[in-house]
């Protein structure tokens, strides 16, 4: 349990960052693309592309392999995945909950109205 | 970087739901996830102050979270900390922060919980992963390369 929340902890902060949200996106267009092709789009240096690399790798988010000089991107879907689900079930707890104060408050409404 | 909002729209004064939400027995009342009993509701709802839940379900787990309240502005806005104590799975402590609109018949709700482990990512990037989480789950779910 504690390492799963380590992952997501993970997975969720590589994601705050606008410039690593913009290269997943970009990876999720197309299977795999090298590392100049990912950094055309950015005005920032290449060393600062790859260190951003490297924390969605340490997330889990892509993978890199190397071949010759090139290296080579991909997405990798799990972490994702398990970030989404996580935010799916944060959604269907508070949805419950609301819907209860929902309904309790309404009804408290009511009697305040009656007393009235 | 919040992580969620949801939005309802209430039949009650703003007074209302702002009570229901802060006090303890108005907490009790909605707070329970099935027909499982509430077994413990303290609430202080001033800044600084605490409050604690704890609640068993109907398969006999027990859960408790707990938090301290950083905004408190009746009937308006209230925000507070959020952790599981007891059986829950949250990875560490989040903020709620939930603001009260009137509205025609009611009240409008806006509740948002995040994750506070990066506040500063959080204001500047307010909303901003949300969607693009969502782009990228929407596409993961067609199926990606790997």
């Amino acid at each position: 349990m504690e390492n799963r929340h380590k992952n997501l902890d993970r997975t969720f902060g590589a994601l705050g960052d606008p410039t690593r949200r913009a290269i997943l996106g970009s990876l999720a267009r197309r299977a795999s693309a090298s590392v100049s092709e990912l950094a055309a789009p950015f005005a920032i240096k290449l060393p600062a592309v790859m260190k951003h690399l490297s924390v969605l790798d340490e997330a889990g988010l892509i993978t890199r392999s190397k071949s010759g000089r090139v290296v080579t991107v991909r997405l990798r879907p799990e972490s994702m995945r398990e970030a989404m689900a996580w935010l799916h079930s944060q959604e269907r707890f508070w949805s419950k909950r609301l819907d209860k104060l929902t309904a309790y408050a309404e009804r408290k409404e009511l009697e305040a109205q009656s007393r009235k | 970087m919040t992580s969620l909002t949801l939005v309802r729209h209430i039949k009650a004064a703003p007074e209302i739901v702002f009570e229901a939400v802060t006090t303890a027995e108005g907490i009790a009342h909605w707070w329970g996830p099935d027909a499982g009993p509430v077994l413990l509701s303290e609430s202080d709802p001033r800044v600084g102050g605490k409050y604690r839940l704890r609640f068993r379900k109907l398969d006999y787990t027990e859960h408790e979270c707990s938090g301290e309240f950083l905004v408190v502005d009746p009937p308006r806005r209230v925000a507070f900390t959020w952790r599981w104590i007891v059986g829950g799975a949250d990875p560490g402590e989040s903020r709620v922060e939930i603001t009260l609109r009137a509205i025609g018949d009611g009240t409008e709700l806006t509740f948002s919980h995040s994750l506070l482990q990066d506040e500063s990512a959080r204001l500047s990037h307010e909303g901003g992963w949300t969607g693009a989480l969502h782009k990228l789950g929407a596409y993961l779910a067609k199926g990606a390369p790997v």
